[in-house]
């Protein structure tokens, strides 16, 4: 069953619309909730009045910042940490008189419709003190007077740094030296399912129904935030209309959960519109970074050195782990003796930025791709060459974060694979020295990604599974489906170790903290590795209880000869009883009736990582101000792949988002108040199916030692090298090196006009 | 405050329809809340994201900036409609065997605007497939299997005559 | 759900008018896309509406003995795309109104809707006022005719009284006749998206003396109404298709048009884009005159 392409499991619930996601599910008379968002960007509410709110007909009732716990909850998906100085920072209240970004949350109304909820919110009178606004990094961390938190004087969150050998050193020894300074953008993750919850209770307990990533995780935030025992809480995860990592964090599910118990516990339900997802859910952090490096004669680098600073918005959410992922990166792939690395996570007052999809690589990645670009334009050698030359071939390991490694490394495959495909050398020479306004070029970027967190942060998986009557496998994990084929691969595995076929495996798509085993859920590129090794290990005990089993019915035959195959029990080769008859004996036999079942929570304490580059061959229109993507390419080392139509869709839509970054998206915000300028659909330009190119995918398919089933990271990766790749076909089409993403008609048309490739004045 | 409700009557997937309405409720409303309709999606409520996409009289609009008074005498289809004596359409499994489906949240809407191209009966470019469904958005897919699908049907009916 | 307070339907234009003239605060609905967005984002909330999306007769395209292309304010875009009439006479407009949001939007937008918002970014007033339209518009005073030049007022302020209604959008045959048109909308994505910049060019072409006997050039989005190059269009008039004409246009554009800075562009990036989709929506249209190629010049020809 690994290695083919399986039709997913959910894929006629899907194709019909019968999958059932959180709003389908949501009870009659449900009450409608909205929250009142701070109108400005910085400050604090001097008054607030809500008295003509709940004269309203049909308000059920109003609640302020004045109302909720006092104290403060963390809400990242990261799982929770014993140790006081692990946890994840606890800055949040469920609402604030404390406006901290454009949006805050300060107040909620419950009404019985949402036209009677949304004209109550314009009727609460709110009076504020402003503060000045500051939604750039480098000057927020001067520091503010009053700081955006109290604790952090200077605004900043988080800093961290290491140094590998010498790098002043380093750079001493080196020919030439080489600098850059690079931005990413904030970027949202626009699933196409807005965050939505409904909670109510039930014998005392807060049951919440949401569109998370996370639920287990959920859970424990709401019982943080209520102050309540977690085990008052039950959090139900149905199917879920995308993710990309903003589920991975705990967004409006512990105010739904208080708003409950604020009415008794009717049925209360929060949906979030788009422009509420833009603004005052999460972002992809905005990075700003200052390279340097050093290369000897041959162009072997010699010293390498990154300062970040990463704007994380209003409050901690995912917080420094971000940067800091991406700090790590600076030191992995690239063989260097002296590398320093050193990141700042700093608070502004901008919506708040958490994980997304790469989690910190795909901002990394687009500085570091550039700049390796830059450095080899600097010393005039082809790009892909400089590359070459410069990467680990075969296994690595990080220097500090210990097991992380380089298991199976298959970028050299990845590499050659692309610039066949872009056809690289014939390309580079064609395009070069053009001089019309229409100019092509080709461009690459390459990428390493850990699989899962281990040992930054605990890996810990739970399965249970269960011989039916009929012989089939019933499977409940904690790991979630978020779209990208969880399931499928799941029962793929689960259908490998027990060597029977996919009809005999079913797997529970929802995820319900009462009933699922505890499993932190989809992030990280984890689930097929981490959640792969539990389901491994939950079927090879079921296997052999089912062995034992039949050796009750078969006594005279010697254990070892017993073998499970193909829905039967084979001994010493010949048929000896079908799994439906023994399954049907384990449950009904009046003698030994015993149902076979099998639950593991397993910890993982591996990691390994996964690699992969991306070729693009582009044409710019000087004048216009375009780029469009002839051909692009990725090509990936995940290890083997469990279910090669679903790897080579996940890459495609990964593809997608990171042309988006590379091109497109962006949200933009205003100077003076941190508001987005352009938070919904239409203002942000994720790609149309008519922006899209043809997207091509390959795979090196390595063997990885630890992955469970040869397997490593594939979920998020796709979605890094596609930026920085296209900007550095740019670079090869024009001459001009754009150091920020997305590279933008008025970005293009302002670096041509500034380099002389088009008029400079247009009047 | 009490409001008049408004009698609409439609066909909804083949089957006479009749409701009273608040003259306020989207088409998407009545879809989802009164008719348990619930393939229809909300993702912008605004005609951004296609994913509340239906076919009204042969043409596709978003529900979500349609009042169902508008719907009067009008002919609706879903996907819920799709199906016939329990089995789904071709273009339905072409999103299956193509992998054109991953969260399966935009998947109806872009089933909808697949059926209506594959209706008029012409075999398109891939290009012209792009702009003819590029009113549905989806952030799974990168869009690549869900023109191969709508590609191999239009192709499979060409070859049919269909 | 949307906030609305109260909702008339018109089956007819007099019926419109009345009740627009009894209801003096509502607003007329149409296709729906532009009104129902201001009304959840709290813009238009809690406005009564009068829908003029029954009335017949002011949906189709129509071609009168005169030659007059008559167009139905109610038309949605989709139809007028797909209008054998507006294939025939004036492609262009239907190649326009192919252009805007996406095929649901297209097929619920009228392009009286279009006009009456008055916003600049509307893909089809660019040609309307290219081919010198004239609205017709329904009143209990028994109408009026008004040229689509004088019809925007201010910024997303229109010449439609209360108690008014747009019924026809009218292309004169001495407009059409012998003029070929290209429209280019430049903005961020190939679909789904309003304009940055637009641009609609008509021309007529002795093709036997190969002079450009007249050209009208109008704007989205360069000014705070739709705008006509006239200076520009008279600098080019009688002159020889070519390189030197085309940057004459570039040049002259860029002094004549005002964009604005707008954090969706700048200022200066407008005037760029400006003048280079003047000059190949003026190259296109040279084409479709059947300018042979060697007569056609431009370097992007």
């Amino acid at each position: 069953m690994i290695g083919k392409s399986v039709p997913r499991v959910d894929a006629y619930e899907k194709v019909t619309g019968r999958a059932k996601f959180t709003e389908d599910l949501i009870p009659q008379g449900c009450l409608t909730a909205k929250i009142l968002h701070a109108s400005i960007g910085n400050g604090i509410v001097t008054s607030i009045d809500t008295k003509a709110a709940e004269a309203l007909e049909g308000v059920v009732k109003v609640v302020t910042f004045k109302d909720v716990p006092d104290h403060c909850y963390p809400t990242p998906g990261h799982p929770w940490s014993v140790e006081p100085a692990h946890q994840d920072v606890a800055d949040r209240n469920l609402l604030t008189g404390r406006v901290r970004y454009y949006g805050d949350d300060i107040a909620a109304v419950i009404a019985e419709d949402e036209i009677t909820a949304s004209r109550a919110l314009k009727l609460i009178r709110v009076e504020y003190e402003e503060y000045p606004v500051e939604i750039h990094p480098r000057k927020s961390m001067q520091g503010s007077n009053p700081p955006i938190h109290f604790d952090k004087k200077d605004n900043v969150l988080a800093r961290s740094n290491y140094m590998v050998g010498d790098v002043e050193k380093g750079m001493k020894e080196s020919e030439t030296i080489v600098r850059g300074t690079y931005k990413t953008p904030i970027v949202q993750h626009c699933h196409i399912e807005n965050p939505i919850s409904y909670a109510y209770m039930e014998k005392g307990r807060v049951v919440v129904v949401t569109s998370t990533q996370i639920p287990h995780i959920v859970r424990r935030v709401i019982g943080q935030a209520l102050g309540i025992p977690w085990g008052r809480v039950r959090v139900i995860k149905p199917y879920i209309g995308g993710g990309f990592g903003n589920k991975q964090d705990v967004l409006y599910e512990p105010l739904n959960a208080f708003l409950t118990t604020q009415v008794g516990g009717r049925p209360v339900k929060l949906d979030i519109s788009r422009e509420e997802t833009f603004c005052n859910t999460r972002t992809r952090h905005s990075i700003e970074f200052d390279l340097a490096a050093g290369v000897d004669k041959e162009g072997r680098l010699l010293a390498k050195d990154m300062h970040s600073y990463s704007n994380q918005g209003a409050y901690a959410s995912h917080g420094h782990a971000i940067a800091a992922n991406g700090l790590t990166s600076w030191r992995l792939q690239y063989a260097c003796p002296n590398i320093r690395g050193e990141a700042y996570t700093v608070y502004t007052n901008t919506p708040v930025a958490g994980a997304m999809r790469g989690y910190g690589i795909p901002q990394v990645c687009f500085a570091i791709e550039c700049f390796m670009d830059d450095v080899a334009n600097a010393i005039h050698m082809d790009p892909l060459e400089f590359r070459r030359k410069n990467l680990i071939r075969g296994y690595y390991e990080d220097i500090y974060l210990k097991p992380i490694a380089a298991n199976s490394n298959g970028i050299f495959e990845c590499l050659k694979k692309g610039a066949d495909y872009i056809r690289w050398d014939e390309k580079r020479k064609e395009y070069a020295g053009q001089s019309g306004s229409i100019r092509r070029g080709v461009g690459m970027a390459l990428f390493s990604y850990k699989t899962g967190v281990w040992p930054i942060s605990l890996e810990i998986s739970g399965a249970r599974l269960s011989l039916n009557q009929d012989g089939s496998v019933q499977v409940i994990l904690g790991a979630t489906e978020i779209g990208q084929g969880a399931d499928t691969v799941f029962s793929q595995m689960v259908a490998e170790t027990l060597q029977t076929d996919m009809e005999h495996v079913h797997i529970m798509s929802t995820q319900d903290t009462d009933i699922s085993p505890f499993d932190t859920g989809a992030y990280a590129s984890r689930q097929t590795f981490v959640t792969g090794t539990a389901v491994r290990h939950c079927a090879e005990i079921l296997r052999d209880k089912i062995l034992a089993y039949a050796k009750t019915l078969l006594p005279d035959i010697d254990t070892t000869e017993l073998e499970l195959r193909d829905n039967w029990i084979w001994a010493g080769g010949e048929r000896a009883i079908s799994l439906s008859a023994l399954a049907e004996e384990s449950y009904y036999s009046l003698t030994n009736s015993s149902v076979l079942t099998a639950e593991v929570s397993e910890q993982v304490k591996r990691n390994t990582i996964a690699t992969g580059c991306c070729f693009a061959e582009v044409e710019v229109d000087l004048k216009l101000g375009k780029i469009k993507i002839l051909h692009i390419i990725n090509v990936h080392d995940s290890g083997k792949l469990i279910n090669p139509q679903l790897a080579e869709m996940q890459v495609q839509g990964g593809m997608s988002m990171g042309m988006g970054y590379g091109i497109s998206e962006q949200l933009l915000l205003d100077e003076k108040t941190g508001r987005p300028l352009n938070g919904n659909l239409l203002d942000y330009k994720m790609m149309t199916m008519l922006d899209t190119p043809e997207i091509k995918v390959d795979f090196v398919e390595l063997n990885d030692p630890i992955g469970p089933y040869g397997n490593k990271a594939l979920g998020e990766p796709p979605a890094i090298p596609c930026a920085p790749a296209i900007r550095n076909a740019v670079l090869h089409a024009t001459g001009i090196a754009f150091n920020e993403n997305p590279l933008t008609p008025q970005k293009l048309i302002d670096g041509f006009r500034k380099h002389g490739l088009i008029a400079a004045d247009s009047r | 405050m009490k409001r008049e409700k408004v009698l609409v009557e439609c066909t909804v997937n083949g089957k006479e329809v009749a409701e009273y309405v608040d003259p306020r409720e989207s088409l998407l409303d009545m879809l989802r809340n009164r008719l348990g309709l619930t393939s229809v999606k909300k993702g912008c409520e605004v005609g951004e994201c296609g994913a509340c996409t239906v076919i009204i009289d042969g043409e596709t609009i978003d529900s979500c900036i349609y009042l169902a008074v508008w719907a009067e005498g009008k002919n609706i289809r879903t996907l819920e409609g799709l199906e016939k004596n329990g089995e789904i359409t071709r273009i339905q499994e072409a999103f299956i065997e193509e992998g054109a489906i991953q969260c399966g949240f935009c998947t109806p809407g872009f089933i909808m605007s697949a059926t209506v191209l594959l209706e008029q009966g012409k075999e398109l470019t891939r290009e012209e497939i792009r702009k003819k469904m590029s009113g549905n958005l989806c952030r799974c897919t990168g869009y690549q299997n869900i023109v191969n699908a709508v590609e191999k049907v239009m192709h499979e009916n060409a070859e049919k005559g269909i | 759900m949307y906030d609305i307070e109260n909702y008339y339907n018109a089956k007819s234009v007099s019926e419109a008018i009345a009740l627009l003239t009894e209801h003096p605060d509502a607003r007329i609905i149409s296709g729906g896309s532009d009104v129902l967005i201001k009304i959840r984002e709290g813009k238009m909330a809690g406005s009564s509406l009068v829908s003029i999306r029954d009335i017949e007769e002011i949906k189709g395209v129509e071609k009168k003995d005169s030659g007059d292309i008559y167009i139905g304010a109610g038309t949605v875009f989709s139809h007028i795309t797909a209008d054998p009439v507006i294939q025939e006479c004036i492609p262009v407009l239907g190649e326009a109104v192919d252009q805007v949001g996406g095929p649901q939007i297209r097929n619920i937008g009228t392009i009286g809707g279009n006009i009456c918002n008055g916003a600049v970014s509307a893909d089809s007033v660019p040609t309307v006022f290219s081919y010198n339209a004239l609205l017709k518009i329904a009143n209990a005073e028994g109408g009026r005719t008004v040229p689509v030049r004088e019809f925007y007022l201010g910024p997303g302020r229109v010449d439609l009284h209360p108690g008014e209604v747009l019924t026809h959008v009218i292309i004169p045959r001495a407009e059409y006749e012998g003029y070929h048109g290209h429209y280019i909308k430049y903005s961020m994505r190939n679909a789904m998206d309003i304009a940055t910049l637009s641009c609609s060019v008509v021309s007529r072409i002795d093709s036997a003396k190969n002079i450009l006997e007249d050209v009208r050039i109008t704007f989205g989005v360069a000014a705070p109404v739709p705008y006509r190059c006239v200076e520009t269009e008279e600098l080019l008039k009688g002159q020889k298709p070519g390189e030197e004409l085309y940057q004459k246009l570039e040049d002259s554009i860029r002094k004549e048009i005002h964009p604005r800075d707008s954090w969706r562009a700048s200022r200066d990036f407008r005037l760029q884009i400006g003048g280079e989709i003047a000059r190949r929506a003026l190259i296109q249209t040279v084409k479709l005159a059947g300018v042979p190629a060697k007569d056609q010049g431009g370097e992007e020809a």
